[in-house]
């Protein structure tokens, strides 16, 4: 366990550790039981919430949903970590599925961890037509108290206080004792359990060779929750809800995919015009015009407006200026709205079923389902995408995700400048463009996901009943999500900010532009004053927008700018983000290759053009042409490639 | 027979799932080997969701293919409704 924690915890207090499998209501009820107080932060070395707050003299400690403990995932190490450490576990099982949860609640008692059990969703239950046949014999058959609750509803958090602290250890079969009881005493018995059924970790930290019975210890333990929920549920009447025949129109390709697009287009409306336009709008407007010059007057009154201690603090580039109007003007409206709709989609239960709806689609991606996400709020802002790259199950697909995010795809502000550019150039070069910008996702997604090692993890995923979520806890995540994340960014943005103003001090900046210079115009032929755009609209996006439309430039070369600006890194903000999700390496790597591609393929591009003028009005059809043709042979020589090498492990 | 050859509405037990890691993860979910479950729905070349009591999971076609199943008689005394969309 870390330090966080214990330092946090009073004298004499308890750990009070809520566990259970996600969708769950957990949030909930731990809301209920903590109230304002709570802390979130990240569990060490990791980027996975960890959220802490007080009941009384104790602590109440959320853990990650899981579906039981077995060192699957980076979750279910961290739950295993808390819940060894825990005073009391506050279990948490839907009712509606008891016989699902029920594994996980016996892997807890056969932990020997003192524990209380909370049947949630007590409300759907009765609604689905099942009926819980009393806690009495459920705690008779478990050996731990039980509580009904519905928590959304808060039926059920006063009885779950007070029998709080008569959790109590639980019923295990003689046989599993024993097994139990011959690993050597050092780990305590629920460590014992852990290595009995396999835990690498927790063997080697301890020197005991991992246990090999986990196949049969969980058969028995299956058997055993579908045998208790047999005798517990009883099930009432069969109906068929209009939710759940709505969550079958959500995965059939011919309701879903329209269903979908209509999602989006909310989701677009709400976060990418409402949240990154309006509200971004005054947030920043504010900044710029009162929070800016207000510390500005401030900071006169110790140092001269030009010295450079000013310029460093509260210049264009300012820690204190940059720095906070980003983080607060710019980018917590949009990390709101992007962690409320996350909230929403994830509360109601669509996610998952988008996630089996696109499985096939991305799965020749090298990603599965669930890296849609991400993807679709990339078109609203590609610096909050990459940070949703976090719902994806293996490091591989984060990592493709990102490639592709802060390669191809065009954030809101980049789509803006798009739009305008292109009304004047007229259609066929918007189609140009979407076609070269598809082709280049598709080619690169097909070649990550064929030439990184390993495959598209497989899809398995619960779908949950689809339900309203609670407001009030849409809104409690969202916000406890966004301030963790402003938290964590603000050292990164500062750093970034104190970079950049010590550019513009020693005057490298401008030496940056003519530096520049060679690159934009001898090989994008674009005129020598594009360089400012390409670097002010990193450092800024909106910055690099009026002077396109004010520089005279032929069609062809605005066509080369608006393809080599969508390739490259959208802004500072998504760079500082892929290094901090990715690592330094990893985030250098792919920025650099990322702009080397974009400046490769705007220059491919201007030549091309330029040598196709030879067919007069044909032009753009022949390049449209050519982008496909070439997009074919790529991608049926990496088929080839791939399959020649399959073939001798075929055999 | 593998689970992804199974029709809409059949009722089928699972005889084997080949990778340790998913037969871990679908223990826990309820489904192990001998479980009897519904295909409730299956996605056109996409994943196929099998269902068991209220619980629904959504298998991805090429886990499917490597999950052999076998066809349950039905049971004349439960009934189970057929789903119509």
């Amino acid at each position: 366990m870390n330090g966080g924690i214990e330092g946090k915890i009073p004298a004499g207090g308890k750990k009070i550790v809520l566990a259970g499998n996600p969708n769950v209501g957990k949030s909930v009820i731990f809301n209920a039981l903590t109230g304002l107080y709570v802390d979130v932060s990240n569990y060490p070395g990791t980027t996975l919430d960890m959220a802490c707050g007080r009941y009384g003299s104790d602590v109440v400690i959320d853990t990650p949903g899981v579906y039981g403990i077995s060192s699957l995932s980076e979750e279910e190490n961290i739950a295993r970590d808390i819940i060894l450490a825990a005073d009391i576990v506050v279990n948490v099982a839907n009712a509606v599925h008891l016989e699902q949860d029920l594994f996980f609640t016996l892997q807890l008692i056969d932990m020997g961890v003192p524990m209380i059990l909370a049947l949630n969703m007590s409300d759907e239950a009765v609604r689905e037509g099942l009926d819980i046949d009393g806690p009495l014999l459920l705690e008779e058959l478990l050996g731990v108290p039980v509580v009904l609750t519905a928590a959304v509803r808060s039926t059920g958090i006063e009885e779950l206080k007070n029998k709080l602290y008569s959790a109590r250890k639980g019923r295990v079969e003689q046989s599993m004792l024993n097994k139990i009881n011959k690993i050597p005493s050092p780990a305590g018995r629920a460590e014992a359990l852990l290595i009995l059924e396999g835990d690498v970790e927790l063997s080697e930290a301890h020197g005991i060779k991992p246990g090999t019975e986990r196949d049969s210890i969980y058969s028995v333990r299956r058997e055993k929750a579908s045998w208790i929920a047999s005798e517990v549920v009883k099930e009432t009447r069969k109906g068929v809800s209009f939710s759940s025949r709505l969550g079958y129109w959500m995965l059939l390709p011919i309701t879903g995919f329209p269903l979908l697009f209509l999602t989006l287009w909310a989701v677009y409306e709400m976060v990418g015009v409402f949240f990154a336009q309006y509200v971004v709008e005054i947030t920043e407007g504010f900044m710029h015009e009162y929070y800016e010059p207000a510390l500005r007057v401030m900071l006169g009154q110790y140092f001269p407006p030009d010295s450079v201690v000013s310029t460093i603090l509260a210049g264009e580039y300012g820690v204190l200026t940059l720095t906070v109007t980003y983080l607060i003007g710019l980018l917590l409206p949009l990390v709101l709205g992007i962690f409320l709709v996350l909230s929403i989609l994830e509360d109601t239960g669509y996610l998952p079923r988008i996630a089996t709806l696109v499985d096939r689609t991305l799965s020749g991606l090298g990603l599965n389902g669930q890296a849609i996400i991400p993807l679709i709020l990339g078109f609203g802002c590609v610096t909050m995408a990459c940070i949703t790259t976090r719902l994806l199950g293996s490091d591989r697909e984060r990592r493709i995700a990102i490639f592709l995010l802060a390669f191809g795809v065009p954030c809101s502000a980049q789509m803006a400048i798009i739009m305008a550019v292109f009304a004047g150039l007229g259609p066929l070069y918007m189609l140009l463009y979407a076609v070269c910008i598809c082709s280049i996702l598709i080619v690169t997604g097909t070649l990550l996901g064929r030439f990184l090692p390993g495959g598209a993890s497989p899809l398995m995923i619960e779908l949950p009943p689809l339900r309203l979520p609670g407001l009030k806890n849409i809104f409690t995540k969202a916000w406890l999500r966004s301030y963790q994340f402003i938290k964590e960014a603000f050292p990164l943005f500062a750093g970034g900010a104190l970079f950049l103003s010590m550019l513009e001090v020693t005057g490298l900046l401008g030496g940056l532009r003519n530096l520049m210079v060679p690159l934009t115009v001898r090989w994008l032929h674009l005129p020598a004053e594009i360089a400012d755009v390409f670097i002010m609209g990193f450092i800024r996006k909106e910055f690099g927008a009026a002077s396109i439309l004010n520089l005279n430039m032929l069609p062809v070369q605005l066509f080369v700018v608006m393809l080599t600006l969508t390739l490259t890194v959208p802004c500072i903000a998504a760079t500082m983000v892929i290094f901090k999700e990715r690592g330094w390496r990893e985030g250098l790597l792919t920025w650099s290759v990322i702009y080397t591609l974009a400046f490769l393929i705007g220059g491919l591009t201007a030549r091309l053009l330029e040598a196709f003028s030879l067919f007069s009005s044909m032009q753009v059809p022949a390049m449209l042409g050519l982008i496909i043709l070439t997009m074919a042979f790529i991608l049926a020589l990496s088929r080839m490639y791939t399959s020649r090498r399959a073939k001798p492990l075929k055999l | 027979m593998n689970l992804d050859q199974a029709k809409k509405g059949q009722v089928i037990r699972i005889t084997g799932i080949p990778s340790e890691l998913i037969r871990v993860q679908a223990i826990r979910f309820g489904i192990s080997e001998g479980a009897v479950v519904t295909c409730r729905e299956i996605v056109p070349a996409g994943p196929v969701i099998v269902a068991k009591n209220k619980q629904e999971i959504a298998i991805g076609r090429s886990l499917a293919k490597t999950i052999t199943v076998e066809p349950v008689v039905p049971k004349l005394n439960r009934k189970e409704p057929v789903r119509s969309l």
